[in-house]
C-alpha cells in the first residue's frame, strides 16, 4: 500500500547507492562533461534521488500496463504526403555555431 | 483605478471607447517594467520597440473597425515559447544566443488576436525547478517579499503578474510550473488538459506531461486568454481535436449541486494554517450550493517519485537535441566530436538540468529500465485510474496547492529532494493529464497561498466557472503586494 506523504522523507537514506564510477558512466552515456570538483555533488544527489524513487519498487503493480501518455486512444495522425514546408535552411542555420556552404561544420570524424 | 489593475474586460472597454490607445497602455506597462523589474528579475528580455510597433498595429486594427477581447492588450510570454526574431533562451546558457526562427502556435494565436508582447519571462532552466533559482539569468524575487522565491518553473511570469507588470502572462506546467508559482505569488493560474493547447514551438521538457497555460489576475481573465490559446493544431501531434467551449460565456454557470471531492491524501499531515484556508474556501463553496465529500486515492502519495522517474527520463531524451551542432552553445576548441558534445553540454547546461539528464539516463539504461522507468509508468496508470474512478463520484477535486508559502531564496537550493517535495500536490494532475487551477485563498505569514482545483479531462469550463464564482465571493485575488498596487 502506498506510503503517506508525511513519511516520504523517510526513504531518503545517507548510503551512496551510486558509486563514482557509476556516475561517470552515466555522464558518459548522457554525453555530459562533469568537472572533477563537481563529481562528489552529483554522486551524493543522484544517490539520494535513486533512493527516493526506489519507493516505487515496494509497490505491487501486478499486471498493470505501463502508461506512456495521458491520451488513451490517441494515435499519430497521418497527413497527405505533400510538401508543406518552404525551404528555411539559411534562416535556421543562422543559429548554428559553424556553417560552411549550407553544411553544419563539426570536428573531423573520419581520418 | 490604475490601468495595471484593470481586468481584461475593462481594458478592452477602455480601448473600444477610445479613452486609451494600445500604445498608451503598452507604454504604461513598459514604464512599470523599467521601474520595478530590476528588483525582481522577472524578465529576461524586454521587447519595448516591438511592443510599441504591435500596439500601433493594434490601434490601426481597432480604428478599422476590428474588436476583440485581447486586441491591443499587452502580455508577457514565458521564455520557453519560440518568438520569431526574438531570443528564446529557456533560462539556459545553452540557448543564450538562440533567436527563434518562427513563432510557437500559442504565440502566433495570441499575435493574431492582437496581443502585444512586452517581453520574455525568466524561468527555471529548461523549466526544471520549483523556485526559479536554476535560471542562467539569476533567481526571480517574489514581489510579496524579495527574500523569497516566486516558485517555479514559470517564476518570472508569476512574479510579473503579482507586480502588475502585464495584464496576463503565459506559462507552462510539466509538474506544477504554472500552479505552484501562481499560488506563491497570489495570482490565478490555469494548467489545461494535456493536449488542449498546442505545444508547437514550446521547448520540450517531458513530452507526456508538458502543457501550456495562463497566468491572470482572475479566472474570468484566464478564461478569455485560454479561449484564444486553446484548440487543435495539426503541427502538434499530441494536440486533441476537440471543440473549444466558449469559456467566458460559461463562467456564470451556477454551482448548485456541484459535487466537490476532498483528496484525503492531500490533507494528511497538512500544516494547520494551510488546512484552515482550504476549509474556509470549502465553506464558500458550500454557501454557493456545492456539496463536499471525501475521496481517497491511495496511490496519490507516490506521485512525486513517479514523476521524478518519468520526467527526467523524457527530459534526457528531449534534451539530447542540444549537441552544439545545429543551434545553441558550442564549447571552445573541441578536440573531436565526442569532446564537442560533452563539453558543449557540460558547459551549456546548469547543475539541475545535468542532474535530471543523468537521472533520466540512469532510469532508461539497460538493467534499470524495467525496475525504474516501466515501474513508474505502471504506478502512473494506477494513479490515473484512481482519478478516473473519483470523477465518477465528484465533479471536481479540491486541495492545497503547496505545502508552505514561498520559502527563502537559497533555502532548498542544495537539497534536490527537499525541492522536489514542493511538488507533492501538483505533479499528480500532470501524470494523469488533468486540468488544474490555482486560486489565491488567503495568507500564511503574510504570504499568499493557493487553492487547488482539479477536474476531469477537458473540464476547463467547469474549473474556470468554479474559480470565477469563488472570486466573486472573495477578494484574495485582488490583493497586491505593497509597492505594486
Amino acid at each position: 500500500m502506498a506510503a503517506n506523504f508525511a513519511h516520504s522523507r523517510a526513504v531518503f537514506t545517507l548510503n551512496m547507492s551510486l558509486t563514482r564510477e557509476a556516475v561517470e558512466k552515466i555522464a558518459h552515456l548522457a554525453r555530459l562533461s562533469i568537472a572533477e570538483t563537481e563529481m562528489p555533488v552529483y554522486v551524493t544527489s543522484l544517490s539520494s534521488i535513486v533512493d527516493f524513487v526506489d519507493e516505487l519498487s515496494r509497490i505491487d503493480t501486478g499486471a498493470v500496463e505501463p502508461m506512456a501518455h495521458p491520451l488513451d486512444g490517441q494515435h499519430q495522425r497521418l497527413r497527405p504526403d505533400v510538401v508543406s514546408e518552404a525551404d528555411h535552411r539559411d534562416r535556421y542555420q543562422a543559429n548554428a555555431p559553424s556553417v560552411q556552404a549550407g553544411l553544419y561544420v563539426v570536428p573531423r570524424v573520419i581520418e | 483605478m490604475t490601468l495595471h489593475n484593470l481586468s481584461l474586460g475593462e481594458l478592452a472597454e477602455q480601448l473600444a471607447s477610445g479613452r486609451i490607445s494600445s500604445v498608451e497602455l503598452t507604454r504604461h506597462f513598459l514604464a512599470r517594467i523599467e521601474r520595478l523589474n530590476p528588483a525582481l528579475n522577472a524578465l529576461i528580455t524586454v521587447t519595448a520597440e516591438e511592443a510599441v510597433r504591435s500596439a500601433l498595429a493594434a490601434d490601426r486594427r481597432r480604428a478599422a473597425g476590428e474588436s476583440g477581447r485581447l486586441l491591443g492588450i499587452p502580455l508577457i510570454h514565458k521564455d520557453i515559447f519560440c518568438t520569431d526574431g526574438v531570443r528564446t533562451s529557456c533560462g539556459s546558457k545553452m540557448l543564450d544566443n538562440f533567436v527563434a526562427p518562427y513563432d510557437a502556435t500559442v504565440v502566433a494565436r495570441l499575435k493574431a488576436a492582437g496581443a502585444v508582447m512586452l517581453g520574455k519571462a525568466n524561468m527555471d532552466e529548461f523549466a526544471m525547478g520549483s523556485s526559479n533559482e536554476t535560471s542562467y539569468y539569476g533567481a526571480v524575487k517574489n514581489p510579496w517579499d524579495t527574500a523569497k522565491v516566486p516558485g517555479g518553473s514559470s517564476g518570472g511570469s508569476a512574479a510579473a503578474m503579482a507586480a502588475r507588470l502585464a495584464p496576463y502572462a503565459t506559462g507552462t506546467d510539466t509538474g506544477g510550473s504554472i500552479r505552484q508559482p501562481a499560488a506563491l505569488t497570489g495570482v490565478t493560474g490555469v494548467k489545461p488538459t494535456y493536449g488542449r493547447v498546442s505545444r508547437y514551438g514550446m521547448v520540450a521538457f517531458a513530452s507526456s506531461l508538458d502543457q501550456a497555460g495562463v497566468f491572470a489576475r482572475t479566472a474570468a481573465d484566464a478564461a478569455a486568454v485560454l479561449q484564444a490559446m486553446a484548440g487543435f493544431d495539426p503541427l502538434d501531434s499530441t494536440s486533441v481535436d476537440t471543440p473549444v467551449p466558449d469559456y467566458p460565456a460559461l463562467l456564470e454557470a451556477p454551482l448548485k449541486g456541484l459535487k466537490i471531492g476532498l483528496l484525503r491524501e492531500f490533507f494528511d499531515g497538512l500544516e494547520p494554517r494551510n488546512a484552515a484556508l482550504i476549509r474556509d474556501a470549502l465553506q464558500v463553496y458550500t454557501s454557493l450550493g456545492a456539496t463536499t465529500q471525501e475521496v481517497s486515492l491511495p496511490h496519490l502519495p507516490l506521485s512525486v517519485p513517479t514523476y521524478y522517474v518519468v520526467a527526467p527520463a523524457e527530459a534526457s531524451s528531449n534534451l539530447s537535441r542540444f549537441d552544439g551542432v545545429r543551434f545553441g552553445y558550442r564549447c571552445e576548441q573541441p578536440k573531436d566530436l565526442t569532446d564537442l558534445y560533452k563539453r558543449s553540454r557540460g558547459e551549456g547546461f546548469g547543475p539541475e538540468v545535468k542532474r535530471r539528464i543523468m537521472t533520466g539516463t540512469y532510469v532508461l539504461s539497460a538493467g534499470y529500465f524495467d525496475a525504474y522507468y516501466l515501474k513508474a509508468q505502471r504506478v502512473r496508470r494506477l494513479i490515473t485510474d484512481e482519478f478516473r474512478a473519483a470523477f465518477r463520484d465528484v465533479d471536481l477535486l479540491i486541495g492545497p496547492m503547496t505545502p508552505t508559502p514561498a520559502f527563502d531564496i537559497g533555502a532548498k537550493a542544495d537539497d534536490p529532494i527537499a525541492m522536489y517535495l514542493n511538488d507533492i500536490y501538483t505533479v499528480s494532475a500532470n501524470l494523469a493529464g488533468l486540468p488544474g487551477m490555482s486560486l489565491p485563498c488567503g495568507f500564511v505569514d503574510g504570504l499568499p497561498m493557493g487553492l487547488q482545483l482539479i477536474g476531469p479531462h477537458f473540464s476547463e469550463a467547469k474549473l474556470l466557472g468554479a474559480a470565477h464564482q469563488f472570486q466573486k465571493a472573495t477578494d484574495w485575488h485582488a490583493r497586491a503586494p505593497r509597492g505594486y498596487e
